[in-house]
């Protein structure tokens, strides 16, 4: 067994576990938020060692062939590692004023989640994709329902059931193309596919309806309408740190097991150029659902949570372009890691912020912002900073992710997709710069500070630099998403 | 004249705005000026390197710079250099923008010591102020050196936001909070032209580099449709930024923002990017009838329309705003003119291409002088009334001698009277226009009247007469002249007004736009009253100032007899012919917020239960979680799902 490969999965493992036994000793919880960070840096450690000793190219199997140790695995593990450190850093202060007597329980399932999202990037086999997002999935509705209140539980609840009858929908896909292949690898299963050389992309009407259910199973993961419902009550309900976790953690691992998948099994042109289509579809409904709902909101956590069904749609863009014109479609590819990226620092940077005010204030509504930039200048201004990334406007990193996503879609000529997505960041620009307006120029409730712990105000730091940092270097970035990328070329 | 210190021009008010937002705001106390100094020795450094890299320019080969480029990022296909390009076109913007600005900013020491309705004791935001002012002027010079597309756009949308700040400064006030918002959403409309436009070429041409893109569009590599989309896309941009109509309802609204900041948005900084980005990728409309003829036909549109507006209006910072668009129409129609008669050139070259912008730009040189005098005029007098409403004022002419002298300048350079610098300038768009479409001329010799008109409209109401105010603001009821360190910068631009456009009296600007190319029918300071143009153009402006004197100086015809005669006409430019309310009752409102949006919520949220808000608050207060998973939306949610892979699977089996 190689398990010098599996390092990362293991540490994480093993320290869910440590968390848990170590809830019943120590006092102190903050000590189990350390030990969760702890282990996540070790664990991105060995995936950085890892990515060190990768050749160019190199892809190599483990477990029969069930998991995939390459660049594009490794470049999602070090994304869910990174994105679950911040999370924990944001949760210190949320963790012990709401859920004073289940920290070790919540940290565990934080890791545990992104055990599953690590799973799921690496996977190359139907059962083993199916296993892992039921892992990060159960995971995560366990942290949705924390609070224990009835909007929590709600939110919970729904998300519980929409996730089964989704899980459904998607097991049933994998049967069919199981059905039609006779095999569970992916590689396997794209060879077989190729060897039906299909005449239309319905001559096998099975296959057809297989990556119809698996379109359906993923794209509740990552939120795209008309699999989107579950966003805006889950989003509001949720703890907020879990907001923040969902909302690019989740969003994450779903394009990953999607660009995975697509492109390999569905990876023959007749098949790719529809579902290319189908993609360009939701991706239309999605940013024009997503941002107009987004207008009239009133609760902050709503309102991002049409906002990230509306970035759910920029992506897909990407995904558009590479299905249609594989040829177009490397930048696209390595653009969704980019857009990822950037989505999840810039996301987590305001979820941060958020959730250092709402502390303080005890509402989400946008309304009760106002003045914030006298109470907490440097949240006020890592708020503003973030949002402006959101829109995709220059010097932060959202614009150069947006202008990558969509310069990929133009090359594979979806004109008037891209225009579409334009003129939705147009009406993008308006809700969020409601907050900022009502942060910066509304006349503050009370004069008070907003206190906030080292822990937030440092996670919030690296979330802001990596804001900006991606937005005016992201050359490093973007040749680790290339390089990542380079291994999904599409199959002869 | 080295590269480093042309890099300087654009980086000493980022240093300033750093300085200011990071050692003086957190540690000098707020009452003090240090920020206006330091933002003051920044821009005053910058004008005079620009002045130097004019000279340079002047004196280069080609009149051109060629200064190395870096590379900023490189990945895979991808690479994006930062390069700057300084032509004659560069030279003069710097110039405009460096010595607008330190002379705005010098006068803003004086104007924000008062001007700070209702705000805390102690908290004037000196230093908020000028950390954007730096800000501000420092991303329009990055307008103007880019060489590249895509870095003009993050400059322009800096701009964008610096103006958003800036116009909103004083936020207590709710007007000037929407004021800012208004004025970045509809210049962002025009934005989204502009952004498809530079995705359509980079994916054409593979690059962003301007020069590039110039020679391709000449050699007609790029050509056809792509450019004429391209082209139109770039205007759609400087129609927003630029205030033309359909978008020009943010500028008037702007006026909320401090006086200051308006002389500087609307003379040299933000409304003038607009034009500049025209005139910059030029060659690239010069190659397409259709964009040349929207850019004309917009221009002498708007020029008209506008003006119509600043007729009747008692604000007297919004008959300037009205006049500032006006005037934008006019460079625009210059540019687009110009462009019209550059398809009957036969051998078209990037070099005739860029001199066929003289025309406009050298407008613009001349307007953003005179334009930043009358705003500054109007702050002067609004520091001495308390108000803008020109029904409050009137006989400050002996109270402020060198407020009303200036002001009196700047209105005869706006209305063109010979020899100040709007005349030489108005005079060759006029001649553009003649020789291109008699139409579009009708339209500016008209307009041409009207300016006269409104502008000394203005004069006679603020300055003539008696005092019709209450009190005055700061000065217990005495009016006064404002103090040297405003006074000053007015005088300086008043004598730029004078000055100015004898650059091009015997066609020098001309000369230094095109290589010489072309030829202005201009010919010396004289000599241009031997074509019966310049008489004609004059005679009407004078006419327009007369008529001024007739209704509002003298008094021979009532202004209420002519206002009830033409009751809807007025009513229709006083309400600036219904757009705001077309704009944000009808269109906003009523069909997108109520219509569309309100409707696809409703659908979204789920049919059946009405809205989620009401529904959580219901759920909330039984504490049934259960009861609330039964109402049905559930089942909506998954009934959703179902019907999306039904859909999407019809289709798929339909189409394939």
């Amino acid at each position: 067994m190689n398990l010098q490969s599996f390092m990362p999965e293991i540490v994480l493992g093993a320290t869910a576990i440590a968390i848990i036994l170590l809830d019943l000793i120590v006092k102190r919880k903050g000590i189990l938020a350390g030990v969760g960070v702890a282990g996540l840096l070790i664990s991105g450690i060995f995936t950085v060692a890892m990515w060190g000793a990768l050749q160019p190219g190199e892809a190599s199997l483990i477990f029969n062939n069930m998991l995939a140790v390459d660049s594009f695995a490794l470049f999602f593990k070090l994304l869910f590692a990174g994105i679950a450190i911040l999370v924990i850093l944001a949760s210190v202060d949320y963790a012990g004023k709401m859920l004073p007597n289940s920290q070790g329980e919540y940290y565990a399932l934080v890791l545990l989640s992104a055990l599953g999202m690590m799973l799921m990037a690496s996977t190359t086999e139907l059962i083993s994709i199916y296993v892992s997002l039921e892992l990060a999935s159960l995971s995560l509705c366990a942290l949705v329902c924390f609070l224990k209140n009835p909007k929590s539980s709600e939110a919970a609840l729904k998300y519980i059931l929409l996730s089964g009858v989704v899980s459904a929908v998607m097991l049933f896909g994998m049967a069919l193309v199981f059905g039609v292949t006779g095999k569970t690898q992916l590689g396997e299963i794209a060879g077989v596919i190729r060897s039906m050389s299909l005449s239309t992309p319905v001559a096998s009407p099975a296959l057809a309806v297989g990556m119809v259910l698996l379109i359906a199973g993923f794209g509740f993961k990552i939120a795209a309408v008309p699999f989107h419902m579950w966003v805006p009550d889950v989003y509001e309900g949720a703890p907020t740190p879990v907001t923040a976790f969902l909302s690019v953690a989740s969003k994450a691992a779903g394009f990953a097991v999607i660009l995975r998948v697509f492109s390999s099994i569905f990876g023959v042109e007749l098949l790719s150029s529809s579902w290319g289509m189908v993609f360009a579809v939701l991706a239309a409904l999605s940013m024009t659902l997503g941002n107009v709902i987004a207008l009239p909101q009133t609760n902050i956590k709503r309102m991002l949570g049409y906002s990230s069904i509306a970035q759910a749609g920029y992506l897909m863009v990407g995904l558009a372009a590479i299905g249609i014109s594989p040829a177009a479609g490397g930048s696209g590819q390595a653009g969704i890691l980019f857009f990822l990226a950037s989505y999840a620092v810039a996301n987590l940077a305001a979820f941060t912020a958020i959730i250092a005010i709402t502390n303080k204030t005890g509402s989400d509504d946008i309304i009760d912002f106002a003045g914030m930039f006298k109470r907490a200048p440097a949240l006020s201004l890592a708020l503003t900073f973030s949002l402006i990334s959101l829109i995709g406007m220059p010097p932060a990193a959202g614009f150069i992710a947006k202008f990558y996503v969509f310069s990929a879609g133009v090359r594979a000529g979806l004109l008037w997709l891209v225009v579409i997505a334009v003129l939705n960041s147009v009406i993008s620009a308006y809700y969020y710069l409601r907050v900022v307006k009502v942060m910066w120029f509304a006349e503050p409730a009370s004069e008070e500070r907003v206190p906030s712990s080292i822990a937030l105000r440092f996670g919030l730091l690296i979330a802001s630099i990596g804001v900006l940092a991606l937005g005016i270097a992201p050359g490093v970035i973007l040749k680790v998403t290339e390089a990542a990328t380079s291994i999904l070329a599409f199959l002869p | 004249m080295t590269g480093s210190s042309i890099w300087l021009i654009f980086l000493l008010p980022i240093f300033s705005f750093l300085i200011i937002t990071f050692f003086i705001r957190p540690f000098v106390k707020p009452t003090s000026r240090i920020a206006g100094y330091v933002t003051i020795a920044a821009i005053g450094t910058a004008l005079f390197l620009s002045l130097r890299t004019l000279g340079t320019v002047m004196a280069a080969p080609g009149h051109e710079l060629v200064i190395p480029e870096i590379t900023w990022l490189t990945v895979g296909d991808l690479k994006i250099n930062v390069g700057l390009m300084v032509d004659s076109l560069t030279a003069v913007m710097l110039v405009v923008v460096t010595t607008v600005s330190l002379m705005v900013q010098i006068y803003s020491l004086g104007y924000m010591q008062h001007e700070v309705p209702d705000a805390k004791p102690g908290d004037r935001g000196y230093h908020r102020y000028y950390a954007w002012m730096s800000l501000f002027t420092a991303s329009m010079l990055g307008v103007i050196l880019s060489n590249s597309l895509l870095l003009i756009f993050v400059f322009w949308e800096l701009v964008g936001v610096c103006s958003y700040l800036l116009i909103g400064f004083w936020f207590h006030r709710p007007s000037a909070a929407n004021a800012a918002k208004k004025a970045f959403i509809v210049t962002r409309l025009g934005d989204f032209g502009f952004l498809v436009a530079i995705l359509v070429l980079y994916v054409n041409t593979g690059t962003f580099n301007i020069p590039e893109l110039q020679e391709m569009a000449i050699a007609g590599t790029l050509a056809g449709t792509t450019l004429t989309w391209a082209a139109i896309g770039i205007f759609s941009g400087a129609v927003g930024k630029s205030a033309q109509f359909p978008l020009h309802v943010w500028l008037p609204d702007a006026m909320e923002g401090p006086t200051p900041v308006s002389a500087l948005i609307h003379a040299a900084t933000m409304v003038a990017a607009g034009v500049f980005l025209v005139a910059r990728t030029f060659p690239l409309f010069a190659g397409s009838v259709t964009a040349v003829t929207v850019v004309a036909v917009i221009g002498a549109f708007t020029a008209i329309f506008a003006a119509t507006m600043g007729l009747v209006m008692h604000d007297i910072k919004r008959v300037v705003a009205y006049s500032t668009i006006s005037q934008l129409g006019y460079m625009m129609l210059a540019l687009g003119a110009a462009g019209l008669a550059l398809q009957h050139e036969g051998r078209l070259t990037v070099e005739i291409a860029k001199a066929a912008t003289a025309i406009g730009i050298f407008h613009l040189f001349n307007h953003a002088f005179f334009k930043a005098l009358l705003f500054l005029g109007a702050g002067s007098v609004n520091h001495a009334t308390g108000t803008f409403d020109m029904r409050q004022m009137g006989g400050l002419r002996k109270a402020m001698p060198w407020t009303f002298y200036t002001f009196v300048i700047g209105g005869l350079s706006l209305a063109g009277i010979w020899p100040l610098s709007g005349f030489w300038s108005k005079d060759e768009i006029l001649a553009v226009a003649w020789d291109t479409q008699k139409l579009l001329f009708t339209l500016v010799m008209i307009t041409v009247l009207m300016t006269a008109f409104y502008i000394f409209r203005v004069i006679f109401l603020t300055f003539g007469g008696e005092y019709r105010g209450s009190h005055g603001a700061h000065s217990n009821g005495h009016l006064h002249e404002s103090s040297p360190v405003m006074v000053g910068p007015m005088v300086v631009l008043a004598i730029l007004a004078i000055v100015s456009g004898f650059w091009n009296v015997t066609g020098g600007f001309n000369a230094f736009m095109g290589h010489g190319e072309t030829q202005s029918f201009i010919s010396g300071l004289f000599g241009i009253f031997a074509h019966p143009l310049p008489w004609i153009a004059s005679f009407v402006a004078i006419a327009g100032i007369f008529l001024a004197y007739a209704i509002y100086g003298a008094k021979w015809i009532s202004a209420e007899s002519i206002g009830k005669t033409f009751k809807p006409l007025y009513t229709l430019f006083y309400r600036k012919y219904f757009l705001d309310e077309l704009y944000e009752n009808i269109i906003v409102r009523l069909v997108l917020l109520k219509g569309i949006f309100a409707g696809l919520e409703k659908i979204d949220t789920g049919v059946v239960d009405g809205t989620v808000n009401g529904l959580a608050n219901s759920a909330y207060d039984s504490g049934n979680t259960m009861r609330r998973t039964q109402t049905g939306q559930l089942q909506l949610y998954g009934l959703a799902i179902g019907l999306g892979v039904v859909a999407i699977v019809l289709v798929l089996f339909l189409a394939g």
